[in-house]
């Protein structure tokens, strides 16, 4: 057994906690695993460049930032926060509570890809979150501001993860399917989603706790 | 057939746009290293199939050069002022949402057609990109809805894009750089050999420390690889078969998507899992390029908690 591409793992950790360019780390890392493993320098280089053009799709998602950007120029951010600051039961921790269960709900239906950070995130969800705050608590000083717009996006991110895997047609539930029957364990996709449930409650109680918990820590100094 | 390479070649052209609003951009001290950087992602994405993989290579190096030289910057955040803005606002009112929610109802109503009409036996869409086209569809549609409706000057698109685009910066190729150094990690056996040693460690006959092992074993798998769907055949092979289920008996279905999700949890608390923790961060213009991971490590380790308990009762005593 070859441990020497452990070596790697390492550098991303290391290169990651000396904050140098992250790019810069991970292309390191990668030359540097290939290179233990034994592979040539041009056969490393080459599949890093196979690599990086199969998976071109994930740099897809950027296309809609003309359009949010258009919209901002037109005021969409003031209009989310006028929009909020009109409705009178609304707070942060309500709004995110709101768009977790809709995040989860929609997400086990596989639709996946309706919500996400800069489609919904960055030009409704953040500015209505600190809008809602700072009706609740006067106008808010930038770390905590912070505080709120990092929530909504970890929001998002929660009803994603723990909402998709009950839609039986996802990749994960797919992959765990195919990797069981590699040992011949033969499960129906239906079988696994189903387990997802529990684990999706769950983190819809124990997020949502912590967003509520939220509106109350906000006013405290 | 669409299928991805209509959509390189859509998002090659809005790649371009921000490459030319990146080089007008005078507030950007930096527009030119900004102008490149984006001019190599259009190339890339317009080209990348004609290069070869020692080409690809060349052209991964030089993006990590732009940006490791420190070539990326950024201008005036705002194209409009404050009070432009507000007057706009009340201008257009709450119908500036509608194009907006466009993307998401395209995506929506999109993916309902396409999985419950005859549309799917069509041919018209490739199915493993039906997700990407939608998106796609969507944008088109909304961009024109906003030139028909609002008339913005010609530039502004290009200028409003490009703005948005330079404050995420070079994070914004993260993940997929990220994804390229999976298939590098694959082809080391990075994988194979954390999971022999996982395996190695196992205690026999204590359940409970099995469970604990294998849940914590897809968490620092996956926050080393980014992604749980690297970790899970590891560990799978490692633990969750031949331990939990072959030998204790354990529920297959319990094992197999309870650990995933325990897996999940650990990519709420990774950087490498970029697309999702640190991407955003950026583009919320936070100062902190942690401050998702802050937010979400406390709901991750109770969730973690939450799935060992499911693992063992559901797996083990139901």
């Amino acid at each position: 057994m070859n441990y020497l591409p452990l070596l790697g793992i390492a550098l991303v950790v290391l290169g990651f906690a000396l904050r140098f360019n992250p790019l810069l780390v991970v292309a390191a890392s990668a030359i540097a695993t290939g290179l233990l493993a034994g592979i040539p320098f041009l056969k490393v280089l080459a599949t890093l460049g196979h690599g990086f053009n199969e998976n071109r799709y994930v740099s897809i998602i950027w296309i809609v930032l003309p359009v949010i950007g258009l919209l901002e120029r037109y005021g969409l951010q003031e209009r989310a926060r006028t929009l909020i600051a009109n409705m009178k039961r609304a707070t942060a921790g309500r709004l995110l509570l709101v768009y977790l269960a809709l995040r989860q709900v929609l997400s086990s239906l596989g639709l996946t890809s309706v919500m996400g950070h800069p489609q919904t995130v960055r030009p409704l969800l953040a500015p209505m979150a600190v809008a809602a705050a700072e009706k609740q608590h006067g106008e808010l000083d930038d770390q905590t501001a912070e505080r709120v717009k990092a929530m909504a996006a970890a929001t998002d991110n929660v009803g994603l993860f723990f909402g998709e895997d009950i839609f039986i047609a996802i990749a994960s539930i797919l992959l765990i399917q195919g990797s069981l029957a590699s040992f011949g364990i033969q499960l129906t996709p239906f079988q696994l989603s189903v387990w997802a449930i529990p684990t999706a409650i769950c983190a819809f109680l124990i997020h949502g706790t912590r967003l509520l918990l939220l509106d109350r820590s906000l006013g405290k100094p | 057939m669409i299928d991805l390479h209509w959509l390189y070649v859509l998002a090659g052209a809005v790649f371009a746009g921000f490459a030319v609003g990146s080089a007008r951009d005078t507030s950007n001290p930096k527009r030119l290293g900004n102008a490149l950087f984006w001019s190599l992602v259009t190339a890339s994405l317009w080209f990348g199939d004609f290069l070869g993989d020692l080409g690809n290579g060349v052209l991964v190096l030089a993006l990590v050069a732009v940006a490791g030289a420190h070539l990326l910057g950024r201008g005036r955040s705002e194209s409009t002022t404050a009070e432009e803005r507000e007057c706009k606002s009340d201008r257009y009112g709450n119908r500036l949402f509608l194009p907006a929610l466009i993307i998401p109802l395209t995506a929506f109503v999109g993916t309902l057609a396409f999985n419950y009409t005859p549309l799917k036996g069509l041919g018209l869409i490739d199915p493993k990109a039906v997700t990407l086209v939608l998106l796609g569809a969507g944008v088109i549609l909304a961009q024109a809805v906003c030139l028909v409706w609002l008339r913005p000057p010609a530039s502004a698109p290009i200028e409003d894009g490009s703005r948005l685009m330079n404050g995420v910066g070079w994070a914004a190729i993260l993940p997929q750089m990220l994804a390229a150094l999976g298939t590098i990690f694959a082809v080391a056996g990075v994988g194979t050999t954390i999971g022999t040693m996982a395996g190695a460690i196992i205690p026999h006959g204590s359940i409970i420390l099995a469970v604990l092992l294998y849940a914590f074993g897809m968490v620092a798998f996956t926050m080393i690889m980014g992604n749980a769907f690297a970790a899970f055949p590891v560990m799978a092979a490692a633990i969750g078969v031949p331990i939990l289920i072959r030998a204790d008996g354990g529920n297959p279905a319990v094992i197999g998507a309870v650990g995933m999700l325990a897996g999940f949890c650990g990519t709420l608390m990774t950087p490498m899992a970029a697309n999702f923790n640190i991407v955003p961060a950026a583009l919320l213009e936070l100062k902190s390029q942690y401050a998702v991971i802050r937010a979400q490590v406390p709901t991750a380790l109770v969730l973690l908690a939450a799935n060992i308990a499911i693992l063992y009762v559901a797996g083990f005593h139901l």
